[in-house]
């Protein structure tokens, strides 16, 4: 009876021990990565009381019998977070997962090594309990690799591919039929802020914002430039841009040119009328700030991505009485534009100027398949936000940036 | 002498006299800290006396600055940029180490931006690196746009509305990029319901752009409060609580 008993204990106590060891252990290599990394996952232990309290560590090692060497630690609670890889269900919460992207040297124990591409490591789970007894799991063995297509984001190239399409088929459409464009205030006063500079013989000063050719917003300054360019050209006005980017100069040279050559006046144009002003941001606003107290431009055009010196540009603008007529899509610039400006160009305001002025087909379609787009958005904006609340989240994470 | 001659003269007299008394009484110390000191107080004041008007010290400042600033410029690309990452590598190639020929490449296109300077018969170059800047910006910021400014805007406004404080939070910023994407549709007129949609939109960009202006103007007030500090504790020396 005292043998059948002891032998009741043992069996009882190992299937205990047998519940702690971690359980479904699997590693792969992580998914939408470029490579130098494996992922190890494995189940929760529920049936554990003390389970927030196991202590992970994640050994890996070159040989499936070993020897492993320390790669990572997890604390006891942690959970799948991460909803890009394992998703958004309920049995996320059922998995535990660790990156191992290196392991301590066996040689020299504070280096790491790290891993490496193609090359197939094995991996085991020791799971070390509250009261010092450890566990280890099975062990898995997975490659890293280099993942050509990150899946995380298909959501952004279906879009951008949807949204694309969109726009080819405004542009198509505006090619066989006018499109209708709303007034937009600031744009229809470019023309009376060019006459009267005109009338009073003073300059037009077109400021380009900070940043560089790669920015939307400086792609835009420079399609409204060549529209401005164009009027100062046949009013015979005298035109000064503004740089503090020497690519933007450049192509704002090109572009002034070619509105004077269009406007059958190639001989007004002088590369001098676009110029550098300073390359640093406090130093450009110093310098523009001078330039607008002595020559007295009467149209001031300030076009792009400003920073901190949007005041500064448009308080010194104001206080001489010029014209002023600001675009940009800085957000927290906006109010200083705003109030300072006699018209402002909200963020996409100013990408459909360039629409506006010259009234493309290409540019309008464009315009058009935006609207679109926008559209889409909004539908879909409301119907993911009434299943929310409906309980249904799925909208909600096809939608969601990785 | 006009008025702002005699403002003028009488400013330099005052700065002079006070830095006078600071290098004699050792308030500022006879080295380049307390040189640094007097010329960082100098400017400060040569820029502020642009709140006057335009005047021959600003003037000086604005030069200065921007002549400084190209300066500084060309010290930081030559050695954070062209010494390290062309010059270097580009003059210890060798029959062992051909792996950097690569940088061959950029250094041409930035070369070919340089002859815009240059006559009509070589200046076409430019565009080829043009073209290359201007399409690798569009290209790289097309899905960081579509991940920053929709798919990020997006998720965090699709969320189940409850009847909490949080819910009514919810809603009113549903409502406000509801009404703020109606604003800027442009193919459409703005009149009846899609014009009163576009005003509630333009009464909430307002709105945020109050915030926005009253919370920038407090950084810019801070940041005054530092130059005025400067002014009075490190250059006058003024033992003041307020800084």
């Amino acid at each position: 009876m005292r043998y059948f008993l002891c032998c009741i204990t043992l069996v009882f106590c190992a299937a205990q021990a047998h519940a702690q060891q971690p359980t479904g252990v699997k590693a792969e290599d992580t998914p939408n990565d470029s490579g130098g990394s494996i992922t190890v996952v494995w189940d929760y232990p529920e049936s554990y009381e003390k389970a927030e309290q196991i202590r992970y560590i994640i050994s890996v090692g070159e040989f499936e019998n070993g020897p492993f060497h320390s790669a990572k630690y997890n604390e006891a609670n942690l959970q799948s977070t991460d909803p890009g890889t394992f998703g958004h269900g309920e049995e996320t919460s059922q998995k535990i997962f660790a990156r191992i992207t290196a392991y301590v040297a066996p040689t020299d124990p504070p280096k790491r090594i790290a891993i490496e591409n193609g090359k197939t490591y094995y991996v085991q789970v020791i799971a070390h309990l509250p009261s010092g007894e450890s566990f280890p799991s099975a062990v898995a063995s997975a490659e890293a690799y280099e993942n050509f297509f990150n899946t995380l984001k298909t959501n952004n190239f279906v879009l951008g591919t949807i949204f694309s399409l969109v726009i080819l088929g405004g542009i198509i459409l505006a090619q066989k039929r006018d499109l209708f464009i709303r007034r937009i205030a600031g744009l229809e006063a470019l023309d009376e802020a060019l006459g009267r500079a005109t009338e009073m013989g003073k300059p037009v000063l077109f400021v380009h914002g900070l940043h560089d050719m790669g920015s939307v917003s400086t792609i835009a300054a420079v399609n409204v430039l060549s529209r401005v360019a164009h009027r100062t050209a046949e009013f015979n006005t005298e035109l000064r841009v503004a740089n503090r980017d020497p690519v933007v100069m450049a192509v704002s040279q090109e572009v002034v040119k070619e509105s004077y050559l269009n406007a059958g006046r190639p001989d007004a144009y002088s590369d001098d009328m676009v110029f550098m002003v300073a390359t640093e941001q406090f130093s450009y606003a110093a310098a523009l700030d001078g330039m607008m107290v002595r020559d007295r431009p009467a149209t001031n055009i300030l076009m792009g991505y400003f920073y901190a010196e949007s005041l500064l540009l448009a308080e010194t603008g104001a206080s001489t009485g010029a014209i002023q007529i600001a675009g940009t899509d800085s957000y927290t610039q906006l109010p200083f534009f705003i109030t300072t400006c006699d018209y402002t160009l909200m963020g996409e305001e100013l990408y459909a100027a360039s629409a506006y002025l010259s009234r493309e087909p290409k540019l309008l379609g464009s315009l058009k398949g935006q609207d679109i787009g926008k559209a889409v958005l909004l539908i879909v904006m409301i119907l993911g936000t009434l299943l929310a609340t409906l309980g249904n989240q799925t909208l909600t994470h096809i939608f969601t940036a990785y | 002498m006009s008025r702002d001659q005699i403002i003028f003269v009488a400013f330099l007299f005052v700065f002079a006299v006070i830095n006078i008394y600071l290098f004699g009484s050792d308030s500022l110390s006879a080295d380049w800290a307390g040189f640094g000191t007097f010329l960082a107080a100098g400017i400060t004041l040569s820029l502020y006396s642009f709140l006057y008007k335009d005047n021959p010290l600003f003037k000086f400042a604005e030069n200065l600055y921007v002549g400084v600033a190209a300066a500084y410029t060309l010290t930081q690309v030559w050695y954070t940029v062209l010494f390290p990452d062309v010059v270097e590598p580009l003059s210890g190639l060798d029959s062992q180490s051909m792996s950097n020929l690569w940088l061959i490449v950029p250094t041409l296109l930035g070369l070919f931006m340089l002859t815009q300077l240059s006559s009509a018969t070589f200046s076409w170059l430019s565009r080829i690196a043009f073209a290359f800047v201007v399409g690798l910006g569009a290209g790289l910021s097309i899905p960081r746009t579509i991940a920053a400014n929709l798919l990020a805007q997006l998720e965090p406004t699709m969320q189940p509305i409850t009847p909490t404080w949080e819910g009514l939070n919810l809603l009113i910023i549903l409502v406000g990029v509801v009404t703020v994407l109606v604003y800027f549709f442009y193919s459409v007129e703005h009149t009846g319901p899609v014009g009163v949609a576009s005003k509630i939109g333009i009464w909430f960009l307002m709105i945020s752009f109050g915030a926005s202006f009253g919370y920038t103007i407090m950084a810019r007030l801070s940041l005054l409060i530092g130059r005025v500090g400067f002014l009075l504790e490190d250059w006058l020396v003024l033992e003041l609580p307020l800084f």
